[in-house]
Order: C-alpha cells, then structure tokens, then sequence
C-alpha cells in the first residue's frame, strides 16, 4: 500500500497529479513541494492578460486553499528540493527538512535558456516564465517605454504584443530568418509578422545580438550587423530547458529531460516524471519528444497519478498549442517534423486559414490561425491517422472532416 | 453575488455563489463542480469546459463568436444550447442561470 506520494514542482502536471490522485482514491499522505510561493497556478496568462494587468492574480491558481485543506494536501511552498535519496526513498529540501516517500513525482518544468554574450547581466534584461518574472517587467512597460524583445517564438511575440497594446515602442529581434521558424510554417510566420508589423512592431529577423550595454542597466542592444538599438528595457525569449539537475544528481536517466516511458515512469521505480521536464516517447509519432505544452503536462500529471497508484495507464496524446497575438488565435495540433507535404487551407489575407502537414499520406498536423474548427477537426483526424484527400483537404469550401 | 446551478450528467444540482468579473468556468472550477475539465484554462482552446445551457437562458448569454462556435462542432455531443463556459462571463444578470454538465468533455 502506498502510503506518502511527494510531488516536486507547482505547475500544470503537479496540479492535476494531486487531483486525480484524489479522485482516484489515494488516501495516503499527499506532499508537494514547489520553489514558488504560491498557489499551483496557471503560465498561460503570465504573457497576456496578466502581463497586461486585465487579470488578476487571484485568478491564476488552478485552486484555492480550501480545495487542498480539503483534499489534504500538505502544500510546502517557497521551499527548494535540493537532493533526491533515490536509495533511501526520502528528499532533502534546501532549508534541511527530510521527507521519505513511497513515490515521488518531478514535475519540475523547464527554465529559461539564458542570454550568454557580454552584458547579458546588466539590469533590465527580464526572462519571463513565472509571477515574479512578470512583475519585474509590468513595471517597465509603460507608455513610450523602449521594447526590445529577444526572440520571436510564443513567448516574446505574445510579450511583444502585450507590451504594444499598453502603449510601448517594441522592437523584436529573431535570429532565424523568420518569426516562430521551429514551430509554423512560413506562411504563418508571414502573417503574424505582418500583424505584429500593422500593430507599430518593428520586427528584425536574420538578427544575431552580439552585446549588451549599459552602464548598470541596458540601454543598447548591439546586433551582429553592426545595427544598434535603444532599450528601456529587454525580455529574452530564446526557449527553455528542461530542470534535471535533481533527476541527474539522483542519478537518473536524462536525456533532454527526465527520460520517462509511456507510463511516466522514470529509470528508478519509485520514481515518476510529467510535464515540460521529461522526455517521452509519442506513441503516436513513434519518436521520443519533449514537449511545453499545457495539455502535455495536464496528461501526463493524471497518467503518472494513476500509475504511481500501481493501476496502468498510458500516455497517449497528440500534442496541442496555442498561442493568442493581438486579436489572434493560433491554434496547433500534433508535431509536424519529418511531413513530405504540406498544404494550404484558405487565403490568409481572410485572417482566417490553415496549414496542413501530411506525412505517408496521413495527416500529421495542422496550424490554424483563427479557425477553431479545422483545428478541432483535426485532432480526430490526427489521432485516428486518417488519409485525407489533397485536393479536398486544400479546398477550404469542404470542412475538413470531409476531406476524407 | 450571483448564484448559479450546475446540473451534473446523472442529474445531481449544485448551485454556487459565482463572482463577478471571472468567467462560468472559473467559477466552476473553484467549486469543483465535477465535469468542467477546463484545460486550456479558459482560452478557448481546447473545448473541455463544455455546458448545455437552459434554453430559457441562451438569448440571454448573446451568440457564441466564431472561434467558440468552431470549438463547440467538435465538442462532445454538441446541441443548440451549448456553449463553452470559459467564453461566458459572470454578470449579476445571470442570477439565477442553469447549466447542465455533459457526460463527457471532447
């Protein structure tokens, strides 16, 4: 029988860890530890509505207290897990408390990669992954206030947009040649380069930053090209990396995360892992993945749940994301690397259209820039490895359940 | 503040007392009222916080957007009344508003 589950990390997957353990009838001692001092709460918002201060903060927590008073839910925030004693069953926390278990669960997300070229110390150089993050960065975001934004991925457009919509001068540079190159297809990157760009964003791709200057804070960020420009202050989106440090210590198998099975089981037995931080086999694309993902995390948190109670569930998911720029939405299902066709659903200049990746002849996934139906559509059609028709499939008259 | 009943798939009622100014979802899940999965946390994502609304009621609530009713195609067993909870907003109007949970989320 097990008796004391402690769940490391605060974020989605831990969350849902200690619901569905509950739900699932756990009645033993339920633990979690997370480095926050708050609430389990909600990323999501962290770079829309609450940078934008149109949320408040007692709307992020995915509960209140009463929910873990409940539940009994021995929740240890603001403290630090500094080392795993896989052997002995027990963690040491930072401040000396020791706590054995019978399971434990890392769900311990990832981090912000981090600026490395000269300056990248000075003040005003922000990171934008927790509620301190943004409360560092609303402050400077006021009206006229100079923008630059390192990185065009999810989070420094999001920001950059948010940062826009309050009044600020932006300036996003991407180093690649286009905006969210890892994760869309260029027509996408195209048309929300041209919706940042109708907002008042200067948008600056094939752009390396060399150097950072200032004399305590930032005021230039000096490109590669010689190009310079001036910065109240700066937010790093660059991509995140995954927290192992502990997983390794303990001397688990890591691998671009925690490598974890479609269980979520880590190469120790006792020990399980879900979320942005361990590395997981897609059994629908039959590659190993990591993923930052919400839906991800929520999953794998129930799964880990109901196996560390020694029933067997598997991990079985096509990924989804989303990301909201201005009055956009863009929506994303399953993982498009290796495809052999793509193919183009609509007109972006209706602001409305997809883009669909095939590989084998089956589809694989598909962005939607303001269209909720394909992409729903193409969840089923995803999972269920269906064969669209081409000619159907690029024809945005037939709904997309029809093309096949 | 405005009190709300939530009918569960096996025909339980639960009402609570909702907030104004946070949306249907939001309200339901800090009561943890079963059925209202809410993974996205309310941005009209994933379709998971799915209600069918009392008739009585929809005119009230105004249309769904696009997005939500491109969302709700694919919901689990979608009729008329449906709507996603995390695109309706709390209002002292909707004092006395009923939903039924589905069996399912999508």
């Amino acid at each position: 029988m097990t008796s004391t589950i402690l769940i490391i990390g605060g974020g989605q997957a831990g969350a849902q860890a200690v619901d569905t353990l509950r739900r699932e009838g756990f009645e033993g001692r339920l633990v979690m530890v997370a480095d926050e001092p708050h609430l389990p709460y909600q990323r999501p918002p962290l770079s829309k509505q609450f940078l934008a201060g149109d949320m408040a903060a007692e709307r992020l927590p995915f509960r209140h207290q009463p929910f873990y008073d409940q539940h009994r839910v021995e929740l240890k925030l603001g403290r630090k897990a500094a080392r795993i004693d896989a052997a002995g069953h027990r963690v040491t926390l930072a401040d000396g408390e020791i706590i054995g278990y019978d399971r434990l669960l890392l769900c311990v997300g990832a981090k912000s990669r981090t600026l490395t070229c000269p300056g990248a110390e000075l003040g005003g150089v922000h990171y934008l992954r927790n509620i301190a993050d943004v409360g560092a960065i609303r402050g400077g975001l006021k009206e006229g206030a100079r923008l630059v934004v390192i990185g065009g991925g999810y989070i420094g457009l999001e920001t950059a947009a948010t940062a826009r919509k309050l009044g600020c001068a932006v300036t996003v540079l991407e180093m690649a040649d286009r905006l969210m190159n890892r994760v869309v297809a260029s027509s996408v990157s195209e048309y929300f380069a041209h919706e940042h760009r109708s907002h008042g964003i200067k948008i600056e791709c094939n752009t390396r930053v060399v150097r950072l200057e200032g004399p305590r804070s930032v005021e230039r960020v000096v490109c590669a090209d010689g190009s310079t420009h001036q910065a109240d202050l700066l937010v790093v989106g660059v991509g995140a990396v995954p927290e192992t440090g502990l997983a390794a210590e303990a001397g688990l198998a890591c691998e671009n995360g925690v490598t974890v099975d479609e269980h979520c089981r880590t190469s120790d037995a006792a020990i399980f892992a879900a979320g942005d931080c361990c590395n997981h086999p897609s059994l629908r694309y039959g590659m190993r993945v990591r993923l930052e993902s919400v839906d991800n995390a929520f999953e794998q948190g129930k799964t880990a749940a109901i196996n560390m109670l020694d029933r067997m569930a598997v991990h079985d998911r096509v990924p989804w994301f989303w990301s909201d720029q201005f009055d956009n939405k863009l929506l994303i299902v399953g993982l498009s690397q290796g495809f052999d066709q793509q193919v183009l659903r609509g007109d972006p200049a209706t602001r409305s259209f997809s883009v669909c990746y095939l590989k084998g002849g089956e589809l694989a996934a598909l962005e939607a820039v303001n269209h909720s139906k394909d992409y729903m559509a193409a969840r089923k059609l995803i999972a269920e490895r269906a064969r669209p028709d081409i000619d159907k499939l690029a024809d945005p008259q037939i709904a997309l359940k029809e093309s096949v | 503040m405005p009190r709300i009943a939530f009918i569960g798939a096996a025909g339980v009622r639960r009402e609570i007392d909702a907030p104004v100014g946070i949306t249907l979802m939001e309200a339901a899940r800090q009561h943890g009222i079963d059925g209202i999965v809410a993974r996205c946390g309310g941005a009209c994502a994933c379709a998971t916080c799915h209600v069918y609304v009392a008739p009585a009621w929809m005119a009230k609530l105004g249309p769904a957007e696009d997005m939500e009713q491109g969302m709700l195609e694919s919901a689990w067993e979608p009729r008329p009344n449906s709507r996603l909870s995390c695109q309706i907003q709390i209002s002292k109007a909707l004092d006395g508003l009923e939903v039924t949970v589905p069996e399912r989320q999508a």
